[in-house]
């Protein structure tokens, strides 16, 4: 890559670097302080997954949806969704993104077209391509993106949403994100198909996959499917072969993973790493910017999480309120 | 004032609400019927003909959808929550099974689990109940299935005006809502005025007034429950008939008052007994009208079986006129 036909300016590498690294610190912040017990419920981190949820959500705007899975911390960081305002959701306080009701599981702002984590698998896809209905009925040029892991590739839900998204036609797009791992099962025995390209095909979608860890690869195979989709071109697959850093859960021994093998996809194969990289070869960022976006990174961590300690809980007439608009 | 089946009122309240409103979509398998076939496209206007003419006037807001309940109720879903009505159509109960997901854990939840930031504005219709021998699958009463959920409204209505203004009232709502239609009474009649109406949910009405025994029930049901009533009243039994069409929002108040009056309590249900609407609606008057009884609560339902398949048999299954008259003398001797 050289600078001259650099596919991203400047400010847009700053701020694919921003959210990358914002996931990342969020996600290494929600790992300490889960294991030191203050935060409830259940816990997916999408630590080195980063390059995939920046590489799409890059393109998108207001008028697109998405939907995401368990491991949703890092579509919403990247969707938009504000920081702090999670934080508070992960820990329960009525300044959550959800006002404490829904929990990581189960985040969502539908302000900023993030349409929930889910904590049924594959569930999101039926609703994207509802979303993505109502943006063709609308003509709003919008797209809805459905996220889904390797696991619940496999679920009836998102096999029948493919279908449906061919048959009529939907400005969607579906993301696998191929991590290796449904909780502990290896991708490899749970799927019969080498590529999840030969599954789009067989549901008449175009599909591509790509190596979910590298940013730019990400983000140019999304930039044609969602251009594609937007002009009316229809849905596509895109697989993003990835790695986890934690387990399933946090809690997780991951006792089915290869000794040493974290610490050699750490090492290795992480997707900032090899950004950082990307950029200072092509001369477009210097080590200097790439500091600066981090040490604004690390306050707004500190920041989100001392305030989240300290936001209220809700009060105990939240547990009746939200259930209908009129009853 | 015209009459009308409750198949032409709820065709009608789909004509006068997608002119009204442009975000009213209706989706659903063989709704237009004939999308994509040889023959006659608005071939079937739906499996029972509830679609007819629509399609010629709204063309492209009618879906017809693959054989994909999870997918298309769920899309169904995500577009109410991206400012569309949608009506989506699960044809029969039964196949709740293969899309309960979508309902009870996606459009049920997203208001609380969102923090009150969302309105799912997303109708279900389906059609339930037994009587043409349709067999175990495709009979059923589930209704107290989606009664059991917070975050949903259910409806069933039991004649034409009802069918109409609740329809109204269902796709203006805000909520999730589940309308469920008994397959034995589409070509009941009755009056329907031409004009837009709604009705509102939470609100029961006392289809016979009578002072002896309040018979509290809905749907298909309640004609065989004023049937009861005629015969009761030849023997001078007065039967206060209380249709609940809404089952959530359930009318308590309604119930409460007419047993005040009447001392006495008989429930009806299609469904079998365990945690169905009739032991709901039995076990709060127990809680909240235990006083105002004279005799325990009277309750005919189904048996705890699945709904068999010969005719004979399945007479047996539905409640009757005459099982109801029954329950309702042993009431007022206990």
């Amino acid at each position: 890559m050289s600078n001259d036909n650099f596919p991203l300016s400047r400010d847009e590498l700053l701020r694919a670097y921003r959210t990358m690294k914002t996931i990342r610190e969020f996600e290494e912040r929600v790992h300490v302080e889960f294991a030191t017990g203050d935060l409830p419920g259940f816990v997916h981190l999408y630590a080195g997954e980063e390059a995939a949820a920046t590489g799409i959500m890059m393109h998108l705007g207001p008028n697109d949806h998405i939907a995401s899975t368990h491991r949703g911390h890092g579509h919403c960081i990247a969707k938009g969704v504000d920081v702090k305002g999670m934080f508070a959701e992960l820990y329960g306080r009525a300044t959550g993104t959800c006002r404490g009701k829904g929990g990581s599981m189960h985040i969502a702002d539908l302000d900023m077209g993030m349409m929930g984590a889910n904590g049924i698998l594959g569930a999101g896809a039926p609703l994207v391509c509802g979303a993505a209905l109502a943006s063709k009925y609308k003509k709003d040029g919008g797209v809805a993106v459905s996220f889904v892991g390797d696991g619940a590739s496999n679920a009836g839900n998102f096999l029948e949403s493919l279908n449906l998204a061919a048959v009529w036609d939907l400005p969607a797009i579906f993301v696998v994100e191929n991590n290796a791992y449904a909780q502990s099962t290896s991708r490899d025995y749970a799927v019969a198909v080498d590529s999840y390209v030969d599954r789009a095909a067989g549901f008449g979608l175009p599909g591509v996959t790509v190596d979910g860890t590298d940013f730019f690869a990400v983000h140019e195979a999304a930039g044609e499917m969602i251009a594609r989709a937007r002009k009316g071109g229809g849905p596509s697959l895109l697989e993003c072969s990835m790695i986890r850093f934690y387990g399933h859960f946090e809690g997780d021994a991951q006792t089915y993973r290869a000794a040493g093998e974290v610490e050699e996809l750490r090492a290795n194969r992480d997707c900032l790493t090899r950004f950082a990289q990307q950029v200072a070869q092509a001369g477009v960022l210097e080590q200097a910017d790439l500091d600066s976006v981090d040490r604004e990174v690390a306050a707004l961590i500190d920041e989100g999480v001392a305030e989240a300690q300290q936001a209220p809980h809700p009060s105990e007439d939240q547990v009746l309120t939200d259930v209908y608009v009129s009853y | 004032m015209a009459q009308q089946t409750i198949r032409q009122a709820i065709n009608q309240a789909f004509h006068q609400e997608m002119e009204r409103d442009s975000t009213v979509i209706l989706m659903g398998e063989d709704i237009i019927g004939g999308t994509g076939s040889p023959g006659e496209e608005e071939a079937w206007g739906g499996a029972m003909g509830i679609y007819k003419g629509l399609y010629r006037v709204y063309g492209d807001r009618l879906l017809d959808t693959p054989l994909s309940e999870a997918a298309f109720v769920g899309a169904a879903i995500g577009a109410a929550t991206c400012g569309m009505r949608p009506v989506a159509e699960l044809m029969f109960i039964d196949f709740l099974g293969v899309c309960f997901d979508q309902i009870f854990n996606q459009a049920a939840k997203f208001r609380y689990m969102f923090g009150g930031k969302a309105q799912t504005p997303v109708v279900i219709r389906t059609m339930y109940g037994a009587g043409l021998s349709a067999a175990a699958q495709h009979s059923q009463t589930l209704t107290s299935m989606f009664t059991h959920v917070p975050g949903i409204k259910v409806v069933c209505p039991s004649n034409p005006y009802d069918a109409k203004g609740l329809m109204i009232e269902a796709i203006r709502d805000n909520d999730p809502v589940i309308y469920c239609e008994h397959k034995k009474i589409y070509d009941t009649t009755g009056d329907v005025p031409e004009e837009m109406y709604s009705i509102p949910f939470g609100e029961a009405d006392i289809r016979r007034d009578g002072d002896d025994v309040t018979i509290a029930t809905y749907g298909m049901m309640v004609h065989r429950a004023l049937e009861a009533a005629d015969q009761l009243a030849a023997d001078g039994i007065e039967c206060e008939v209380v249709d609940l069409r809404t089952l959530s929002p359930l009318d308590t108040d309604t119930i409460l008052e007419s047993v005040e009056n009447t001392g006495h309590l008989v429930v009806v249900d299609e469904a079998p007994p365990r945690c169905s609407v009739a032991a709901d609606v039995a076990a709060q008057v127990a809680r909240d009208g235990f006083r105002d009884l004279k005799a325990p609560v009277g309750m005919v339902t189904a048996p705890h079986t699945p709904v068999p398949f010969s005719p004979e048999l399945e007479k047996h299954f539905v409640p009757s006129a005459d099982k109801i008259a029954a329950c309702v003398r042993d009431t007022l001797d206990d």
